[in-house]
């Protein structure tokens, strides 16, 4: 294949780690910075999405759609019932220090990880993508499903941008982000706040967990790669700020997919941390974020 | 001095009790205490100067191949092979100390963590010469030290308790010093340390200098007392387990990390025999410390004992 279209592919595969890294991100950042919680298990809600979509799929009998859709549904709302328990148990009772947090998030990590282990097992299972379209280039074929995986990225991440701007649920988390304690003398609950902001980052990671998994299959080590990279995406992003996110996302998935592509993953991955530390240490509020 | 005197009874209690147990168990307590050297080592940043590191698994894995590379490629012996792997880890914590102490608190946790991980996907990268994921078997030429053969159960056990003597009375020693009530300063309030003329910042770097010695020279004496070396030794989980030793056994204590190796060691034992869900344990057990028990076990007991280095 020749240079031109060797990229092309390089890009377009680069395009899908974005929409999915950008889902996921955002997940992270919201709950960094509506909550100041750095989300260690953030990575295996993400897992837990793609688990829990196997095991809808290969509930429900049908078409392959319907099951898909299920999932769509499923596994996120679980996922997101999930993390306000662990809220409700762990996080609350910390009262949100950002070090014990940390510590406390790494025991979840261990435990869903477990746990995934135990009931599901070590295998990596597919679950089938829910249409069979090919879309024929001059070059090559591509998957249409993984074109729909970047458009249902960007319809949900829109709804997220609507939803901080335009609703009240929006305006009451971002009032909470920018002063806790005001926001509580104002009447807004926090601990709602708090727990609703925890739910919705962590079933954010969980869809992004069930669009990947017909690319990649399921397995119960899977989320520490997106959790790295949501690490480094959010933090270059400069943290909390989701337009920032958007653009690291981008930025991020497009040159994991050149640089593995025409180098190696390992290269890539060693660079997105060399340059993480970097950013952290010379630019604490991120590449694109504002020093307040 | 009463201090030193029960310091030294439980480093002889250590030994008395490695030759009472079974070779099985002799050979898991030198694992222990190769452990609770590396512990010991994170417990300095951590618990005394409040250095809360994700990234002590680098230190110790810059141990373990300094030593272990030059024994397999060229034919070292152990002895200098220790020195190298406690010069090591003291470099590479230096090195990410210079930049990652421009930072602080969560920040702090993530440099360190993203410098480890780089570090661990670097061995990767360059696995024709560091054997990658799957690591390599150290020959046994490397693994003789003063005539003795360390595969054996004997001097593998004289060895780990020797290092883990020499750190531990070194860590009593530096922690009564001057500069150890310094670290605490800095851990308690660094605005206030400041003002009484302490440069937190050379403070804190030679304070992770010497954690990421101690934590090298454990890295080499795991290494070369079990006879292998691998990446996995350099993944977040070995960050992460000093972390819950110290947290367990009590932060800011010296006896605190031996005490939660020993531990956590016993109770993954124990749990090994119902299911094999050890991970799960290690989870809960970060949980419920962090909730329930943020001092660990020392540092609950020295709120009542005063007088508990």
């Amino acid at each position: 294949m020749a240079f031109g279209p060797f990229l092309l592919l390089a890009l377009m595969e680069g395009l899908v780690t974005a929409a999915v890294l950008a889902l996921a991100a955002s997940g992270l950042a919201l709950v960094f910075g509506v909550m100041r919680v750095v989300n260690v298990a953030h990575g295996e809600f993400f897992m837990l999405g793609a688990v829990i979509a196997w095991f809808v799929a290969s509930l429900i009998p049908g078409p392959a759609w319907m099951a898909f859709a299920a999932a769509l549904v499923v596994a996120p709302l679980a996922v997101a019932a999930l993390a306000a328990l662990a809220d409700a148990l762990v996080l609350k009772r910390l009262n949100y220090d950002p070090e014990a947090t940390i510590v406390a998030t790494i025991g979840l990590l261990y435990m869903l990880q477990q746990a995934a282990l135990t009931v599901y097992g070590p295998d990596a299972r597919p679950v089938a993508a829910p249409f069979d379209l090919r879309l024929q280039l001059p070059w090559f074929g591509y998957s249409g499903y993984k074109l729909f995986v970047i458009a249902a990225a960007a319809v949900v991440l829109a709804g997220i941008w609507a939803l901080m701007t335009h609703t009240r649920a929006g305006l009451v988390m971002r009032a909470t982000q920018v002063d806790r304690d005001v926001a509580r003398a104002f009447g807004i609950d926090v601990d709602r706040v708090y727990m609703g902001t925890f739910a919705l980052g962590a079933g954010l990671a969980a869809l992004a967990g069930v669009l990947i998994v017909p690319i990649t299959q399921a397995h119960y080590l899977m989320g520490g790669d997106p959790l790295l990279l949501s690490f480094i995406v959010v933090i270059i992003g400069g943290l909390g700020s989701l337009r920032g996110t958007l653009v690291a996302a981008l930025v991020i998935g497009l040159s994991d997919g050149v640089i593995s592509m025409f180098f190696s993953p390992t290269l890539a991955k060693i660079l997105a941390t060399l340059l993480v530390a970097l950013v952290l240490v010379f630019r604490p509020q991120g590449l694109f974020g504002t020093r307040t | 001095m009463k201090t030193w005197a029960a310091h030294l009874a439980v480093l002889a209690l250590l030994l008395a009790a490695g030759f009472l147990l079974s070779p099985y168990h002799m050979t898991n307590l030198a694992r222990i205490l190769v452990l609770a050297t590396f512990a010991m080592g994170y417990n300095l940043a951590f618990g005394y100067t409040g250095l809360l590191s994700l990234g002590h698994a680098l230190f110790f894995a810059a141990g373990m191949y300094a030593a272990g590379l030059p024994i397999w490629h060229a034919g070292l012996a152990a002895l200098p092979a220790l020195g190298l792997g406690l010069a090591g880890g003291a470099f590479a914590a230096l090195a990410v100390g210079v930049l990652a102490l421009r930072t602080a608190g969560v920040s702090f946790m993530i440099v360190t963590l993203m410098f480890a991980q780089a570090g661990y996907l670097t061995l990767l990268y360059f696995n024709a010469t560091t054997g990658g994921d799957e690591g390599f078997a150290l020959p046994a030429t490397g693994r003789r030290l003063f005539g003795a053969d360390l595969s054996t159960d004997v001097p593998r056990f004289l060895a780990a308790w020797a290092i883990f003597a020499v750190t531990f009375l070194a860590t009593l020693a530096l922690v009564r010093s001057r500069f150890g009530r310094v670290m605490v300063a800095l851990r308690e309030n660094e605005d206030r340390a400041r003002m009484l003329g302490i440069n937190p910042f050379t403070t804190k770097l030679g304070v992770l200098t010497l954690s990421g010695a101690a934590s090298g020279l454990a890295g080499a004496a795991y290494a070369i007392l079990f006879g292998y070396a691998g990446a996995s030794f350099a993944t977040i989980q070995y960050s992460i387990l000093p972390m819950l030793y110290v947290l367990l056994g009590g932060a800011g204590t010296v006896a605190g990390p031996l005490l939660g190796a020993i531990l956590m060691f016993m109770l993954i034992e124990a749990a090994t025999e119902v299911t094999s869900a050890w991970m799960f344990l290690v989870g809960a057990a970060l949980v419920i410390l962090v909730l329930f028990a943020p001092k660990g076990i020392l540092g609950a007991l020295r709120t009542r004992l005063r007088g508990l280095p």
